[in-house]
């Protein structure tokens, strides 16, 4: 039974389509991963599934839920979580809270017991900062908890994103381009991150540019041109795949 | 402990101070002013500097506070405190009607909606003449009871107005560590991020919307019975402009920034009086200096500075230790 199902799906800017009749679907357990030129339109699939763009027609489905109409906290809600292509970190607070904002579906103290400071809250505080350290070790970053994210290189950045979707204990986790900017070290840990994240039972949808990375760790590659699917298959198929390269290469 | 220590150093400065000194003109006239100003300026940095909402409106609801003290009381003769409740009630709907819409707003034009909301109210009071006593105003309130005890010498108001600011700071300050308080930081942060964690933006902002008018409104209420005497120029928007200065100055985001940025704006006029005629322009000239060199405001600045020089010692101690 696929996790996340998606029909039809089409979207156009004015008169620009940006995906057209898209459909596909990602079984629950696998590292699912969306490739394709610039502008394929993988960035705005992801605002698509998470509703910060609203489809124009199509429809998607999440665990047989219909959240095409959803507004993306609703959807967080019910175990989608994601990461950003350009960083969406919290500047103005240190690692730890970042993290904690990720856990804020477990949790669910309101403004009123928060200014009051209900024995509640002060039970729940610790908690949270459990479940956020929990999150920031098994991104290896327990070591900058008490950081100001403002002061974090680029590449802990991209991982604290990471840290802070799985604070959520999502289902589904999409990653868009985690690899970008990135030098050879830290994307291998990546693919060791993306893997454990795998392996603990969470579904990863992937966009990413870095062909190895892709090849190596997924178990299914979709291929976006022009905002149509030109192949899907395992990544052995689509590296053989005549169109997949003449998209890639320019046809000869 | 640890969490509250500034707050209760800043509790005890703020209750000692009139003990010390009850006739001191700074303490109980000026000190008043300090007083509201800053549970007004914190009020405002829930909503400003939480949740990077701006403001230009946050006098109104200090003025219908004032306003329903004010009228319920002299004119339908209610006892104050059901005037209070009735000024909350108003302010609560008006201001969470409003809140989901004019908070889809950003930036420049929420600074335009908020503005807007703000002269609306301040003409309201100018213009509704036969319920607001015009640009007069409305005089002689009933003295203000609190369990039985007349709050009826400035010395009284100073603890009725220095507990009130008291409570407003501790809430602010308990927000500020705790999962709304990190919901509004990650909407200030990101909005979509926040979203994406879960986060309804929309209301987690109306909310602190909401609460942060109430706390104007009950500052108006007590401000109205303290002065004995309301007008429409105390809630002006230049009044509003001013709070936002207060909480700019101070370091948004911070609670005692706002405290330390009203404290400076209330107080720094009365200092240079010395200057008579140049008064004005001294006082313009010290805000463009601080925001300046200190763009992230005055206290957090300081802060910052506090923190970072104790990072450098803990550093060097370690490498000390290790060599």
């Amino acid at each position: 039974m696929p996790l996340l199902e998606v029909k039809g799906l089409e979207k156009s800017f004015g008169g620009l389509k940006a995906i057209t009749d898209l459909s596909f679907s990602v079984p629950e357990g696998q590292i699912f991963s969306i490739i394709g030129p610039n502008g394929a339109g993988k960035t705005t699939l992801f605002n698509l599934l998470t509703n910060i763009y609203r489809p124009t027609k199509g429809s998607i489905f999440f665990n047989k839920k219909d959240i095409t109409k959803l507004p993306p906290f609703k959807i967080a809600a019910l175990g989608i979580s994601r990461t950003f292509q350009n960083l969406q970190v919290f500047m103005n607070m240190n690692v730890v809270e970042n993290v904690m904002v990720g856990c804020h579906l477990r949790s669910k103290s309101g403004l009123f017991a928060s200014a009051f400071r209900l024995p509640s809250v002060i039970a729940e505080e610790k908690r949270v900062r459990d479940m956020a350290l929990e999150a920031l070790e098994f991104c290896g970053l327990k070591y900058y908890s008490s950081q100001p994210a403002s002061a974090l290189p680029y590449g802990i950045l991209k991982k604290l994103e990471i840290a802070r979707a799985l604070a959520s204990k999502p289902r589904l986790l999409l990653m868009d381009e985690p690899a970008a900017g990135l030098n050879d070290t830290e994307t291998m840990e990546l693919c060791r991150l993306i893997e454990a994240i795998r392996d603990s039972g969470i579904t990863v949808l992937l966009v990413e540019h870095n062909m190895g990375l892709v090849m190596e760790i997924s178990q299914t590659v979709l291929v976006l041109n022009y905002g149509r699917l030109l192949a899907t298959g395992p990544p052995r198929d689509i590296q053989k795949n005549p169109e997949v390269i003449a998209a890639y290469l320019g046809e000869g | 402990m640890k969490r509250l220590l500034g707050f209760y150093i800043f509790s005890f400065i703020t209750l000692v101070l009139p003990i010390l000194f009850p006739d001191n003109y700074y303490v109980t006239v000026v000190g008043l002013t300090v007083l509201i100003n800053i549970s007004l300026a914190v009020s405002l940095n829930l909503l400003m500097g939480y949740a990077g909402q701006i403001s230009l409106g946050h006098a109104a609801f200090f003025g219908l506070g004032a306003y329903s003290s004010a009228i319920f009381t002299i004119k339908y003769g209610f006892s104050p405190w059901t005037a209070i409740t009735f000024g909350l009630l108003i302010v609560f709907l008006l201001s969470y009607i409003l809140s989901r819409p004019i908070l889809k707003l950003k930036g420049h034009y929420l600074a335009m909606a908020t503005l807007g909301l703000g002269i609306i109210v301040h003409i309201f009071f100018v213009q509704a003449d036969e319920i607001t006593g015009g640009p007069d105003g409305i005089s002689g309130l009933p003295t203000l009871s609190i369990f039985g005890f007349p709050i009826d010498t400035d010395l009284k108001w100073y603890f009725v107005f220095a507990l009130f600011m008291l409570i407003t700071v501790l809430l602010s300050l308990n927000i500020a560590d705790s999962r709304a308080g990190r919901a509004l930081s990650a909407v200030h942060g990101s909005e979509i991020a926040a979203q994406m964690m879960g986060i309804d933006t929309a209301k987690v902002k109306s909310h602190i919307f909401v609460f942060s008018a109430l706390i104007a409104c009950i500052a108006g209420s007590l401000f109205a019975h303290q002065q004995n005497f309301v007008s429409p120029e105390s809630f002006s928007f230049f009044f509003s402009i001013e709070l936002v200065t207060m909480v700019v100055l101070g370091g948004l985001g911070s609670t005692f920034g706002a405290v330390v940025g009203a404290f400076i704006l209330s107080i720094l006029p009365e200092l240079l009086i010395v200057f008579e005629d140049f008064e004005v322009l001294i006082f313009g000239a010290i805000l463009m200096v601080i925001m300046i060199f200190l763009p992230e405001g005055l206290f957090v600045a300081i802060k910052n500075k506090v923190s970072y020089l104790a990072f450098k010692r803990s550093k060097k101690e370690v490498a000390n230790a290790t060599s």
